[in-house]
């Protein structure tokens, strides 16, 4: 029959015992992201010129291709809309990777008013309600502006995929946490341009440096009016559009 | 990959109408986090009941005071299940509790509920039980006698003044406990209001609206399990006591729907640009659930009936049916607010521009056997605790309720 | 006055005390900050980030080995057509050159983007891919790396081709492009750079439509008195134009 006394005196073993424990639990430690890159020095964006973009695709199946997406319609990094508004006022939307493989079908022009193509993808806010609602600190901005997802801490609870007013992030089938546009992170650190911007042929996606001196993405900003998506928000998105038509949500 | 998730997807892909944004056609809280915020209703409003009797000396409802407390230990114990199932990494859900990030809500909700259960649930039934504890312990037979004597803590003094004590104990943490039930469901409401990207959630007034109908379907269930008890241990349903909650209740969904009328006429008149696709959302796929189930049969037929009781003289047995079936019609409509308010806020696309629909899984983790399964738990464990903790009429009760 | 505090209050603090002790000793001694310490974790994520396989080698790598190519895409309308663009993700081929990128040569292809679409910005040079020159491949006048056609496009619908579509439905159809507007020849070779003109005159549209005007089917008004300051087709459409008088 164990007393008071004799539980408290195995008790204090306690103490010694976590000690130990703790000395032989390796410490982590990490290094820098690649050498002589200061994530300081940069801030990253990204430009969308709505007159220059085709509607082609190619962006869509380069990110796929670059970030293990899965190839499915149900998960994307990136999307092109096109946006019809016809002469009644009313406006159809539709997903471009919808109607694959019938390029050309829609041909009955009397009564569109103005029809084009608007890509849309993660728009790196700056102010983040990802992650701001986020329970475990998995997702978070970097220095240079990007924001990230840590798929070994996510535990996949998908608040953050409620809170993104873009519809940009989706749970990945595979790691089962949280996934998303990363500017394509691992290219850009090294001077790459991310897969989208590097395959679109007609220059729509225009990638840069806020903080450069010298960098498409400020001339773009300097020469067109600019516009973000859902600035009522006060997101600040990062993702400037240029000749954005008001009928884009 | 998940060859069922992909099909079950490809179907939600041809239901959509208008556009949606590409990520959207998955729904991704599913039946498991309705039912959360539901079972979480119940332990709010089932201490709420229980704090009429500490704190507003409402002394009819006495009977159902310890029913009230075990209720809502019971419910409160099952309540993380269905977040754990619905995580897509459940074994990392202590996260959670080691890294929180301050500023989310779901984050502070771990420790809101880890106080509610320890500093007021837990501490209230422990003085509650104290006595009855030491008490049996002594009556009662191994392993039982141990058991009571470990969760007494090994206390032995039974004196008035240590009793006395007691009450007063319970008097104070019920004071505590009332704000923090409110913090425990307003909190989950405030999970979604405070989500500014869903105009259907984000709402100054989900906060209230969520604690308020978590009153209302926490003082139906202790009604229900009242009623349903009772007999069983062969005791009378006491009528003072069940009109006088009944009472309550009344005023409760009073309250709750006024507050639900309020947000359905500030959004209408208001109008803002989100009014077109949510108007297609409340009369295309939620006209079931939001018009028949959750106004009319959840609310405006309880109401109908209570106040037909209340102006009418019912004899007993007549009376007990119509609370017995307002109570069910309650807990219906109140899971039907929750169903609306979670799934109704993914079926339609934040671009505004087109809505898309919920196949609910049979099996699978997520699916309707695990919710039932979810819904069915805390009943059961509630049937234990009053195997061990008998929550009958306390002597003592029974003298404070006659004088 | 330790008398005075009941039994079971110094028990419950006993056991309150010792939950609280355990919880502050695991959570601040027990655990390796590893665990816990969030800018480690935000480093290694960053880490694990960078160390991602790279599949697009970019556009500049192509030219140190393929420099005829390049040369010739330099020169052409295709210049600012990445080479991975057709010819897919191309790490793999910078890593081992025995892994030969594809080289799509079917009419789908490059139909992907040229085929016409109306969504497409005006300018962009489109074609119908049904009737163009069909069942040939596209290589067979048109090279990919220098795309100029072999004889230069005699229309403006081949890169107008949604106003030339328009156009052709309406009552203008039988009036050619070039009778309303002056296009350098420049603006075959370099589009941007300079644009072709509009009328810049009421007079102009008079010569069909004033009321003394010999032209007998275009509907007539009085010039003097209808939308005297404005230029006609800031309200008209002159490639939709309506087809009676009456007002909208």
């Amino acid at each position: 029959m164990i007393d008071r006394r004799k539980f408290l005196k195995k008790a204090i073993w306690f103490i010694p015992a976590a000690g130990l424990f703790r000395h032989f639990v390796k410490e982590g430690h990490a290094k820098p992201a690649t050498e002589g890159y200061d994530p300081a020095n940069h801030l990253y964006g990204m430009g969308i010129d709505i007159d220059k973009c085709i509607g082609c695709g190619r962006c869509v199946e380069a990110c796929k291709t670059e970030n293990n997406v899965p190839k499915e319609p149900f998960f994307t990094r990136t999307w092109v809309e096109r946006y019809t508004i016809k002469k009644d006022g009313s406006v159809e939307v539709e997903n471009i990777e919808s109607r694959k493989g019938k390029v050309g079908e829609k041909t009955t022009e009397a009564d569109v008013l103005r029809s084009f193509f608007v890509p849309k993808l993660c728009n790196q806010c700056e102010h983040p309600p990802c992650v701001q609602v986020c329970p475990v600190n998995a997702t978070f901005s970097t220095e240079d502006g990007v924001v990230l997802v840590d798929s070994k801490r996510c535990i996949g609870c998908r608040y953050c995929i409620q809170a993104c007013p873009y519809g940009a992030r989706y749970l990945h089938p595979e790691t089962r946490t949280a996934d998303k546009c990363t500017f394509c992170y691992h290219r850009i650190v090294k001077g790459l341009l991310p897969a989208c911007v590097e395959v679109c042929p007609t220059q729509a996606r225009i990638f840069g440096d806020l903080r450069s001196m010298a960098s498409r993405l400020v001339r773009f900003k300097r020469t067109k009016r600019i516009h973000v998506l859902k600035a009522h928000l006060n997101t600040e998105p990062k993702v400037y559009y240029g000749n954005l038509d008001g009928e884009v949500r | 990959m998940n060859r069922e998730l992909l099909e079950r997807l490809a179907e939600h892909l041809n239901e959509v109408t208008g556009f949606i944004y590409p990520n959207e056609v998955e729904i991704h809280w599913s039946i498991l986090v309705v039912v959360y915020p539901y079972i979480t209703g119940l332990v709010a409003g089932a201490f709420i009941l229980a704090s009429l009797v500490q704190v507003f000396n409402v002394k009819e409802v006495q009977p159902t005071y310890r029913l009230a407390l075990l209720t809502a230990l019971a419910f409160l114990i099952i309540a993380p299940l269905p977040l754990l199932l619905h995580l897509g990494h459940p074994f990392r859900s202590y996260e959670i509790f080691l890294t929180p990030q301050p500023k989310s809500a779901m984050a502070m909700f771990g420790f809101v509920y880890l106080w509610y259960l320890m500093a007021v649930l837990l501490l209230e039934l422990w003085f509650e039980y104290r006595k009855d504890l030491v008490v049996w312990s002594n009556e009662a037979i191994f392993p039982m006698n141990w058991i009571y004597r470990t969760l007494s803590f090994f206390s032995t003094d039974i004196s008035e003044r240590a009793v006395a004590f007691d009450h007063k104990a319970i008097k104070i943490i019920t004071l505590i406990g009332i704000p923090s039930a409110f913090l425990l469901h307003g909190y989950v409401g405030f999970i979604f209001g405070s989500v500014k990207a869903n105009p259907w959630w984000s709402s100054v007034l989900m906060p209230l609206v969520f604690l308020m109908s978590a009153i209302v379907s926490g003082i139906a269930l202790v009604v229900f399990l009242y009623m349903v008890i009772a007999p069983l241990r062969g005791e009378g349903v006491d009528m003072r006591c069940l009109d006088r909650i009944t009472s309550f209740l009344f005023y409760a969904v009073i309250v709750d729907f006024t507050l639900e009328g309020l947000d359905f006429i500030h959004r209408l008149y208001q109008s803002e640009e989100s009014i077109k696709i949510l108007s297609r959302l409340v009369t295309d796929k939620l006209f079931i659930s939001l018009w028949v189930i959750q106004i009319f049969l959840g609310m405006l037929v309880p109401l109908g009936i209570m106040i037909a009781v209340k102006s009418l003289n019912f004899n007993a047995e007549l009376r007990r049916l119509f609370y017995f079936t307002t109570v069910i019609l309650i807990q219906l409509g109140i899971f039907a607010t929750r169903w609306n308010v979670v799934i109704g806020g993914q079926l339609f696309s934040k671009s505004f521009r087109g809505l898309t629909t919920y196949k609910m899984e049979v099996v699978g983790i997520e699916g309707l056997i695990a919710a039932l399964g979810l819904l069915i738990a805390p009943f059961i464990i509630l049937a234990v605790f009053l195997k061990i903790f008998p929550a009958s009429e306390t002597a003592e009760a029974k003298e404070a309720l006659s004088s | 006055m330790l008398k005075k505090i009941p039994e079971q209050i110094k028990r419950l603090a006993i056991v309150i005390a010792s939950l609280i002790a355990a919880v502050i000793t695991v959570r601040y001694v027990v655990l390796p900050s590893s665990l816990i310490d969030m800018q480690f974790h935000h480093r290694s994520t960053v880490e694990r980030e960078v160390a991602k396989n790279i599949a697009f080698a970019g556009a500049t790598v192509c030219g140190t080995c393929h420099v005829d190519q390049m040369a010739k895409k330099s020169k052409g309308y295709h210049k600012n057509v990445n080479c991975e663009t057709c010819h897919g993700a191309a790490q793999t081929h910078i890593e081992n050159p025995a892994n030969k990128p594809s080289a799509p040569r079917g009419r789908e292809f490059c139909a992907f983007c040229h085929a016409y679409d109306p969504s497409r910005p005006t300018g962009f040079p489109q074609i119908n891919p049904v009737v163009h020159n069909p069942l040939k491949p596209c290589t067979t006048c048109h090279s990919p790396h220098d795309p100029v056609p072999t004889e230069a496009p005699r229309e403006c619908s081949a890169c107008h081709a949604q106003i030339a579509n328009i156009k052709s439905a309406s009552p203008h159809a039988l009036i050619g492009c070039t009778t309303c507007h002056t296009a350098p020849a420049q603006h075959k070779i370099s589009p941007r750079s300079v644009a072709p003109t509009k009328p810049e005159s009421r007079e102009f549209c008079a010569k069909c439509h004033a009321k003394e005007a010999n032209r007998k089917d275009a509907p007539k008004i009085d010039f003097a008195s209808h939308g005297e300051r404005f230029l006609c087709w800031e309200c008209h459409y002159p490639h939709l134009p309506e087809r009676s008088a009456t007002k909208r």
